[in-house]
């Protein structure tokens, strides 16, 4: 689709936010990677919800708590066919993609890997697909292994197939990175990693808001996200695994709706999905979450790709006109994310500056700090796209950084 | 263009990021410690030289945003020649100025480093400017180990 065609202007009347002054100037949010804004149709479903259709769910006979119910089951459903997973009990619903994480070390992970097992990531992680496997290896001795990149910021796929084991339990890999933008060659890494019977997790917090996931062409064995990247609430998040490992894993939480019958003695669980959703839901947030769903579906995965690579296009020629800009990341798949560094400018400075231009960027380590350590660089500044973000917003963007620069060299 | 900035980066900041003072290390160094910031990665090492509870020679080494190094740069400068004392009634002083809790603050009493106090109005930025002066207190303590903004 061309940039022109792209409903760019109708999209943006949709995000109440995008209308802003930040410091008297119209906001230019490129921080997208850390949280997506929010289109009306999510704003207003969570107020519907709240002021017509909430109860608890799965618990009453009344009316509101069969409305709740249907409403909640019905976002289950939707992002089931967002992801194409093959049944809506393969998707559970978490806090986001850190508590997915969490819950399939723990519970997967526990029930699976042992001491000397091996556990299989890449150097461009964020810390929540790192940290959650370091606690994992230190309660059971188990070994991580790191995939190393190179300089472009892309795995190093050869590398990465060669610590591939009869050891190995668990590949975990981002889908596409928020601190590079790398798009990893997922397809490769889990035909690799079924080769030995290994499982992939694919952490998809930055992916899916930028390309269509479809889990069962893709065949990972787990898929996480969280609701806020992909223009939903906070709050809210997804867990898809296949249905044969989910039915074998033990439960996460112990609590209300997870169970199918209690005890002092003994209590059993009850299946999927509810298994590993114990206690009272964040109702509201599930149902904006399809909201969101439905929204993005009227636009279509696809487009959103095509406007957003053109963007980052965009982005990338006008930043390497840019004396003294370094683009950190320059994967030949790539997501739209622009992390860079200036020549004697911190990024904290460089982010600091845009604000008050009106520019919402990112500055910092972006929880990778291996990522930061590899390249050198203390920190970086990033500009994060997403699809109501304009041509004109990059080059106030540009500008920006152009003018900051001179500030630094001449006052 | 960066009109509204003409408080928190006034030109003594830039001349302090773009010539540091004092960046170079104290071989014989009797207090030496590093002071991390893990949200932005500002990383610095202080070395002092005592002379009794006297500061003879202060310097630093490491990286940072132009506040934090305009900062730890000032910083070096305006306590050498101080007690022990002094130093930290300083950084008592320059906290409440930065941290804005006191009204009237001395500028006076301060010096050169009244140029951070525009910090006050950025708080994402005020642990940037106290960075230098925590790990300052650490060593007028004689801690050794690192020192954390967070
Ligand atoms: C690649 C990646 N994984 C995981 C996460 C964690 O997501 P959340 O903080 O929503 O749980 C993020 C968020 O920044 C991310 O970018």
């Amino acid at each position: 689709m061309a940039l022109t065609s792209f409903p760019v202007e109708l999209i943006r009347a949709d995000f109440p936010i995008l209308a802003e002054k930040i410091r008297n100037k119209p906001l230019v949010y490129l921080d997208n990677a850390a949280s997506c804004q929010k289109p009306n149709a999510v704003i207003d479903s969570i107020s519907h919800v709240y002021r017509h259709e909430y109860a608890n769910i799965h618990r009453g006979v009344h009316t509101l708590s069969v409305r709740a119910t249907d409403k909640f089951e019905a976002a289950r459903e939707k992002v089931r066919g967002f992801i194409n997973a093959a049944s809506s009990k393969e998707i559970i619903f978490v806090r986001g993609a850190t508590e997915a994480i969490n819950l399939i070390a723990q519970t997967y992970g526990k029930a699976n890997i042992k001491a000397g097992d091996e556990i299989v990531i890449t150097a461009m992680e964020h810390h929540s697909n790192i940290v959650p496997w370091q606690m994992l290896c230190e309660q059971t001795g188990a070994v991580l292994k790191v995939a190393s990149m190179n300089i472009q910021g892309e795995l190093l796929y050869n590398e990465f197939a060669s610590l591939l084991n009869n050891k190995t339990r668990l590949v975990a890999v981002a889908h596409m990175s928020n601190a590079l933008g790398t798009i990893n060659p997922v397809e490769l890494i889990i035909a690799a990693a079924h080769a030995h019977n290994i499982p992939v997790m694919l952490d998809g917090a930055q992916a899916i808001p930028h390309l269509a996931v479809d889990v069962q062409a893709l065949d990972c064995d787990f898929y996480v996200f969280s609701g806020h990247k992909l223009y939903g609430p906070s709050g809210i998040g997804v867990m898809y695994g296949k249905q044969a490992l989910l039915e074998a894993m033990p439960p996460y939480q112990g609590g209300g709706d997870m169970i199918k019958t209690v005890s002092f003695e003994k209590s059993t669980y009850a299946g999927l999905p509810h298994k590993f959703e114990a206690g009272t839901p964040s109702i509201a947030d599930v149902i904006g979450l399809g909201a969101a769903i439905d929204y993005l579906n009227e636009i279509g995965m696809a487009n959103i790709a095509a406007y957003e690579a053109e963007l980052l296009d965009y982005a990338t020629q006008q930043a390497k006109q840019i004396k003294g800009l370094r683009i950190i990341g320059e994967a030949g798949d790539k997501g739209a994310i622009l992390s860079f560094v200036l020549d004697r400018i911190h990024p904290h400075d460089i982010g600091t500056m845009l604000d008050s231009l009106g520019i919402a960027i990112r500055a910092g380590h972006h929880c990778a700090m291996p990522v930061m350590e590899f390249y050198g660089v203390p920190a970086t500044a990033r500009a994060s796209f997403a699809m109501y973000n304009t041509r004109q917003e990059i080059d106030v963007l540009m500008n920006g950084i152009e003018s900051l620069i001179d500030v630094f060299e001449l006052s | 263009m960066f009109e509204d900035l003409r408080d928190l980066y006034q030109e003594v900041i830039f001349d302090h990021n773009r010539n540091p003072r004092n960046f170079r290390v104290i071989a014989d160094a009797d207090r030496k410690v590093e002071g991390f910031n893990p949200l932005c990665g500002d990383r610095l090492t202080l070395y002092l030289k005592m002379d009794g509870d006297r500061i003879v020679d202060a310097s630093f080494q490491g990286s940072g945003c132009a506040i934090s190094t305009a900062s730890v740069s000032l910083m070096t400068e305006i306590i050498k020649d101080k007690t022990e004392a002094e130093a930290e009634a300083l950084f008592k002083t320059f906290h409440e100025m930065t941290t804005g809790k006191s009204e009237d603050i001395q500028l006076e009493a301060v010096g050169k480093l009244a140029v951070l106090a525009g910090v006050r109005e950025y708080p994402a930025r005020v642990k940037c400017a106290t960075l230098a002066w925590h790990t300052l207190d650490a060593a007028l303590k004689n801690q050794q180990q690192p020192v954390s903004t967070e």
